[in-house]
């Protein structure tokens, strides 16, 4: 009989489901308040911005192609339990120092790519390690972590191109190097590289009513949905299983016989070789390399981009990562210009570009946190929280 | 002869200096099923999770000693090698995910992939999981256990009785399993429940796989333990076939001195009283214990037990009045008036009080001292311990003397009253949770499952707390309890619940056939102010 009872209260927890899903307009739109807030700021600005339709197309295009990948390497810590890696800039270096290689070995076009997000990646794999065992040490804070790192580890970065390049580390293109000096120079530049990646297969669409064509870098978006595809996999798989066991709790994981830190690592390294490869391909579309500069806000931008995309710091999805892409570019598009039409002033644009990427971090943790603490209040309260009378 | 599966020798561990384990040898043969007793804080689990590996002991200074297994020497230095070893363990806590299904949480760590090129290449642990497999293991598994439910269903809001066959279910799922260490399986579970538990455990021990049992319940492990083993203190006090042991032997060999474990002699109890607490139509949605349109008056001064089978909503009740859980419905309290639902706050200061039934969840705050977990709430909600000066200031020294006064009434096994409760003893973890609630002076008091996980002496100690509470104080008492002894023990009457709402009253003296058939819903409220 007991058994019977069992099977009750069952069927009676799937009627509960089914009850829930009455509210489901009103629970979609408190679980996606941050993607259709920003999305409803895009349209406005968008309208407001005046920018022909090609135009705003082509833009959207282009920068979905170069930051998709460094957003995407996000994801698996998050599964993972880690938070948002802000540790990717790391990634970035990984990315840099190859070009700094290939351009040393005067490489050029597809090989010179090839070969430079190749070599990225036993540097990211080194990278990452390290990231993995700092964070090990600091389990429950790595994303704070992850924003100290990256100033630390910039301060490295730059001692090792200022004093080391041309130095310690030959360097045997002169003008890589500052003029009379050691170092690296300000900007280095990757031309003969540019687009080998992006032009491998171009395709031109005609939009009705338009001169200019909308330009498609095809083989780039095949590589981002090669990554889709990869991180669908990883998800799938053991491996994925184990990050999201220990996502979940690591002393369970732990008592399973999990090797919870070796998990860990692995999550990292994963992440940094995939934004060094990210950066990579940033790159090669911009064509030079800022080199003091172009890694030092990969991490907070990727990161602003992915909460807008509605991920949280313990969920994210690939979805989630494409839409946030999608939505923090445009903005980032139209902005400076719907802040021109509408006030006449494009500072006011810019002003608000930057409050996209860092008040959107700090705007979308309070959100996530605020939910959170609307689950744990009743809780909290009888456990001890009560603040006096 | 053959070797015994398993043998500890001369285990000994300390924590921080404070010994917890001194040379404590214990053998177990193939198929055995041992039991292992002893008071709260004698170090059960510790020697358990010695065994099985667990990173606390590691992290702790390790152990001394030595384990054998079939007469092989082993290092067990984390749960990993402890599954190579084919041991299992259901712990004394909840190790389970809520967020994924029952079928990840039996296969945990143990998942089935389809191979693949990347597989092939770089190891197993790339092979897509394959959950037509894993899903029928499962099932495979929870048959074994007798538990009907889908195996696809999250394990977030299952109603622990679940929970705990769930995690039998994991470890039964090991192929290879010799040894499964059962740590208190039994303290969450109704009696009906804790009986299909003893019949799966004998069909395992047919089967050849050592069990080493651990539970407060003595009768259980008389019924089910070829041995049983009797820690006191970290040292092996007695070591007996259970055919020579008796309740009262193991009573006192765990606690030293004599127990005395009869029920109370019973006073009649006045019915027509006015009510203390009304409660109609009352809705709380909690998970796995909904309550759907209960209706129920408490007398002042009397010990209501609730009762009733798991999934039944009978653990819905206390937490929905107290605002832990969303509910809707009328609750009033003589002296006082209508009680707010879904504040917490507004039930505090009606003058009732809860002792929860998951006090790692939210019973206790895990990293803050003992004296502060006995005190906060009364000073945060009542003000007490405070002194006034210009301002209020908390009086440390009244919450000293109050805590170690707790200790000592309520025998809190622990270094003082500034030990972090994370490092107490489950048991004694439990009796903290009720020192706090009882701090509030409630004229109302909830408790549920307050003898969860508590051995017979302080069991006993809990209980004669509760009825002298009662009975000096004169505080109303509900108690929700899967145990319908200990109901029957202290309370003048008890309320069934079925499908979230009341089925009737019986007087504590009704046959357990009356008990039997109201919890399954076939005799109804007939019995209802018979007494
Ligand atoms: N992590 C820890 N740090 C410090 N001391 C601990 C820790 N865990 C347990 N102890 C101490 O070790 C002793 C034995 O605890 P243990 O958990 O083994 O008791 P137990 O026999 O399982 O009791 P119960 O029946 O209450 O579960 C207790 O005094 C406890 O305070
Ligand atoms: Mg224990």
């Amino acid at each position: 009989m007991a058994k019977d009872e069992k099977v009750l209260s069952s069927t009676s927890n799937n009627m509960h489901e089914s009850q829930k899903n009455q509210f489901e307009l009103k629970w979609f739109l408190r679980k996606n308040i941050v993607p259709v807030f920003f999305f409803v700021l895009c349209v406005i600005g968008g309208y407001y911005s005046g920018l022909p339709l090609p135009f705003l197309l082509n833009e959207i295009i282009t920068r979905m192609a170069r930051n998709s990948f460094l957003v995407i390497s996000l994801i698996i810590p998050v599964l993972a339990g880690m938070g948002l890696n802000f540790g990717i800039v790391l990634g970035a270096m990984a990315g840099q120092f190859a070009y700094v290689a290939t351009v040393n070995w005067q490489m050029a076009g597809l090989t010179g790519f090839t070969t430079t997000a190749l070599l990225s990646i036993p540097l990211a794999i080194l990278f990452g390690w390290l990231t993995g065992i700092l964070f090990n040490h600091t389990k429950g804070k790595e994303m704070i972590t992850g924003i100290i790192l990256g100033f630390f580890a910039n301060g490295i970065y730059q001692l090792i191109c200022l004093y080391f390049m041309g130095n310690i580390i030959p360097i045997k293109v002169p003008s890589m190097l500052i003029p009379g000096s050691i170092g690296l120079r300000n900007t280095l530049d990757i031309k003969p590289m540019q687009y080998a990646l992006d032009n491998l297969l171009k395709i031109q669409v005609k939009i009705p009513g338009h001169v200019f064509p909308v330009s498609i870098p095809v083989a780039t978006f095949l590589a981002i949905l090669a990554l889709c595809l990869f991180t669908h996999y990883i998800v799938k798989t053991k491996l994925g299983q184990e990050f999201r066991i220990v996502g979940q709790d690591m002393h369970v994981a732990e008592a399973s016989g999990i090797n919870v830190d070796r998990v860990r690592i692995i999550a990292v390294i994963l992440s940094t070789i995939l934004a060094g490869l990210g950066q990579v391909i940033f790159l090669q579309n911009l064509g030079n390399i800022n080199t003091y500069g172009s890694h030092v806000q990969v991490g907070t931008f990727a990161v602003a981009a992915i909460l807008i995309g509605g991920a949280s710091v313990k969920k994210a999805t690939v979805g989630q990562a494409l839409l946030g892409t999608l939505l923090f570019h445009t903005l980032f598009i139209v902005s400076p210009l719907a802040g021109k039409n509408l006030v006449g002033d494009a500072m006011i644009g810019e002003y608000f570009r930057v409050f996209v990427t860092y008040g959107v971090i700090g705007v979308a943790l309070a959100l996530h946190a605020w939910q959170s603490l609307q689950e744990q209040r009743r809780i909290a309260l009888l456990k001890a929280d009560i603040s006096g009378e | 002869m053959e070797a015994p599966r398993l043998e500890m020798r001369d285990i000994s561990k300390e924590y921080f200096g404070n010994k917890v384990l001194r040379s404590v040898n214990l053998s177990v043969a193939p198929g055995e099923i041992h039991g292992l007793v002893g008071e709260n804080g004698a170090g059960k689990s510790t020697l358990m999770n010695i065994l099985f590996g667990m990173p606390v002991i590691r992290n702790t200074g390790g152990f001394e000693g030595r384990i054998f297994i079939d007469g092989e020497p082993v290092e067990v230095n984390s749960p990993y090698d402890a599954l190579e070893l084919g041991i299992g363990m259901v712990h004394q806590e909840f190790m389970l995910l809520p967020g994924l299904t029952i079928t990840e949480n039996i296969k945990i760590n143990r998942e089935i992939v389809k191979d693949n090129l990347l597989s092939k290449l770089l190891g197993k642990k790339l092979g897509i999981l394959d959950f037509e497999r894993m899903r029928r293991d499962a099932r495979k598994a929870l048959d074994r256990v007798e538990l009907n439910i889908d195996e696809m269903l999250p394990v977030l809001g299952l109603p622990v009785g679940f929970m705990q066959f769930i995690e039998i279910a994991r470890e039964l799922d090991k192929d290879s399993l010799r040894l499964l260490i059962l740590d208190e399986p039994t303290a969450v579970l109704t009696e009906k429940d804790a009986e299909t538990l003893i019949e799966v455990m004998k069909k395992l021990s047919r089967e050849g796989i050592s069990i080493l049992f651990i539970t407060h319940r003595l009768n259980e492990v008389l019924r089910v333990a070829d041995n049983i083993t009797v820690l006191r203190d970290g040292e092996v006090v007695g070591k007996l076939p259970s055919s020579e042991a008796t309740i009262e032997v193991l009573a006192e060999l765990m606690v030293g001195r004599k127990v005395d474990i009869s029920a109370r002699a019973r006073r009649g109890f006045e019915e027509d009283a006015k009510p203390i607490l009304t409660i109609k139509d009352l809705h709380v949605d909690m998970p796995g214990e909904r309550v759907s349109g209960l209706s129920l008056n408490v007398q002042e001064g009397e010990i209501l037990g609730i009762g009733g089978l798991a999934g039944h909503g009978k653990i819905g009740i206390a937490n929905g009045i107290m605002g832990l859980y969303p509910a809707r419905g009328y609750v009033h309290v003589a002296n006082y008036g209508e009680v707010e639902l879904n504040s917490p706050l507004s039930a505090l200061s009606s003058g009732m009080a809860f002792v929860s039934e998951d006090r790692r969840g939210m019973g206790l705050l895990l990293d803050e001292t003992i004296e502060l977990n006995i005190a906060v709430q009364a000073l945060l909600s009542r003000g007490k311990f405070l002194k006034k000066y210009l301002f209020n200031m908390i009086d440390r020294e009244s919450i000293r003397k109050h805590a170690l006064k707790m200790i000592k009434d309520l025998d809190i096994r622990c270094t003082g009253p500034n030990q972090i409760v994370r490092r107490l003893s489950g048991g004694n973890q439990q009796k903290v949770c009720i020192a706090k609630a009882l701090t509030l002076e409630p004229s109302i008091l909830f408790v549920s499952e307050p003898t969860r996980g508590i051995d017979v002496g302080a069991k006993k100690i809990v209980l004669d707390l509760l009825l002298q509470l009662n009975q000096e104080l004169g505080v109303t008492i509900i108690m929700t309890s899967s145990e319908l002894a200990e109901l029957r023990s202290i309370c003048d009457r008890i309320a069934i619940i079925y499908r979230g709402r009341l089925q009737g009253i019986l007087p504590v003296d009704a046959s357990d056939k009356e008990f039997g058939l109201m919890m399954a819903g076939e005799l109804s409220a007939v019995k209802e102010g018979v007494f």
